[in-house]
């Protein structure tokens, strides 16, 4: 694993985090899909010695400060859903990029609802259809942020 | 406690690059569309801000007039007199927050001076306080944020109420309001100053709803902000006046001296 990889794999989360930032009009904002979860979860399937509890715990963190939430909930949600990733990437892996497609989007939905649970213990927050709408959209995104982040890591060798 | 504030702002610093890189297209798309105007827009621009222009310096001629005949009363009434805060201009940067919370970021931080708890307002009124500081950005939670609550005072009678956020955009809860209080619907309500963290007098909302139902214990008011809440895009800094702290400070010794010197 040579520093250009690790420099790869930290660029594709820098993208990541901006997308997850980037302003959009109101309509689409509720679509936003979960950049950042899905390029750990690809990752952490792929190299799974390299990226997995403690990188999604950390890309968590820097999201909630990005964010604004408090400090830990996108950190704890997006560790615990790495978490069952990162037990069962062998499985995982063997599977069709669209069965890939359908855990991705169970455990978007689980990433949810731990925000959503969290801040519902911190503010008392109302539950809103809305807030699961981005696990429609990192469905559909995941083939494709698959082929993409398959096409990078085989074309700079990262193992 | 504010060691930790210090940390989340070494923080937020830090991911400000990042923040300042996102909203770089949206900037871009800004500064396109304010260049690519036709000329027959800018004369039309130009004459509008010039007709506004001279309403504005008539009422300005009155202000001055009025603000020395306040002095002058203020100054009998051995009250402390009111100088002009310091203010700065800051640019909203577009990056998304939490759906859950409601904050906006702006371009200025520790490097202007900016300090956590400085009140923020737009033209029209009170948009919210500064919550977290960086040294070239900071986050701004405004005043319809469930955590928030600001203290206000009808403007037309003086009487107090606190103004909570209930996260959503157009409307401010009031809690713990007696029925017998006087409040009508279209009151204005402005901050009270108590409580040392926004300034007296801004504008804050307008009384939307006012019931009066006695079978609760509380009336039930709700009200709208009247800053644009949803629509900013630049808001105003405010420092408080250092004199008058100092002035009022005076005035509480006053009566003591007076007391001595008889």
């Amino acid at each position: 694993m040579s520093l250009s990889s690790y420099l790869i794999i930290l660029l594709t989360f820098l993208v990541a985090l901006m997308a997850s930032i980037m302003p959009l009009p109101l309509s689409v904002d509720a679509f936003r899909p979960d950049w950042v979860l899905v390029v750990l979860l690809y990752w952490c399937l792929a190299l799974p010695t390299r990226v997995n509890v403690i990188t999604a715990w950390v890309m968590g963190f820097i999201l909630d400060v990005l964010l604004g939430s408090t400090l830990g909930v996108h950190a704890g949600a997006m560790a615990i859903s790495v978490y069952i990733v990162a037990g069962n990437f062998q499985k995982i892996r063997n599977f069709s990029v669209w069965q890939q497609a359908m855990i991705v989007g169970v455990l978007s939905a689980l990433y949810h609802l731990i925000v959503f649970w969290l801040q519902r213990f911190l503010t008392d927050a109302i539950f809103l259809p809305s807030y699961l709408y981005p696990v429609l959209t990192t469905i559909v995104l995941w083939p494709w942020a698959f082929l993409l982040l398959r096409k990078i890591r085989r074309n700079f060798r990262i193992k | 406690m504010n060691s930790f504030e210090s940390a989340r702002g070494f923080l937020q610093s830090m991911v400000s690059p990042l923040q300042y890189l996102a909203t770089a297209p949206k900037q871009m798309m800004n500064w396109a569309a304010e260049n690519i105007v036709t000329r027959r827009q800018l004369i039309a621009d130009n004459e509008q801000y010039k007709i506004n222009e001279l309403a504005f310096h008539e009422q300005a001629l009155q202000l001055e007039i009025v603000k020395k005949e306040n002095e002058r009363l203020r100054a009998l009434l051995a009250s402390p007199l009111r100088g002009d805060a310091k203010k700065m201009v800051a640019e909203i940067l577009s990056v998304d927050s939490d759906p859950y919370t409601h904050q906006v970021v702006i371009n200025r931080g520790a490097n202007d001076g900016v300090f956590e708890g400085q009140a923020v307002i737009d033209d029209d009124g009170i948009v919210g306080q500064v919550l977290h500081v960086g040294t070239t950005s900071s986050r701004v939670l405004l005043i319809t944020d469930v955590t928030h609550a600001i203290p206000v005072r009808i403007s037309r009678n003086g009487v107090r109420l606190i103004a909570s956020g209930v996260g959503v955009i157009d409307s401010l809860t009031h809690n713990h309001v007696p029925h017998s209080t006087d409040i009508r619907v279209d009151d204005m309500l402005v901050t009270s100053g108590l409580g040392g963290k926004f300034p007296e007098g801004y504008p804050v909302a307008k009384v939307s709803s006012v019931v009066q139902n006695e079978s609760h214990a509380f009336a039930r008011i709700q009200s709208q902000p009247v800053a644009k809440i949803d629509r900013l895009r630049y808001v105003l800094l405010l420092w408080p006046e250092q004199d008058e702290a100092f002035a009022s400070k005076n005035l509480v010794d006053a009566p003591v001296s007076e007391g001595k010197s008889e």
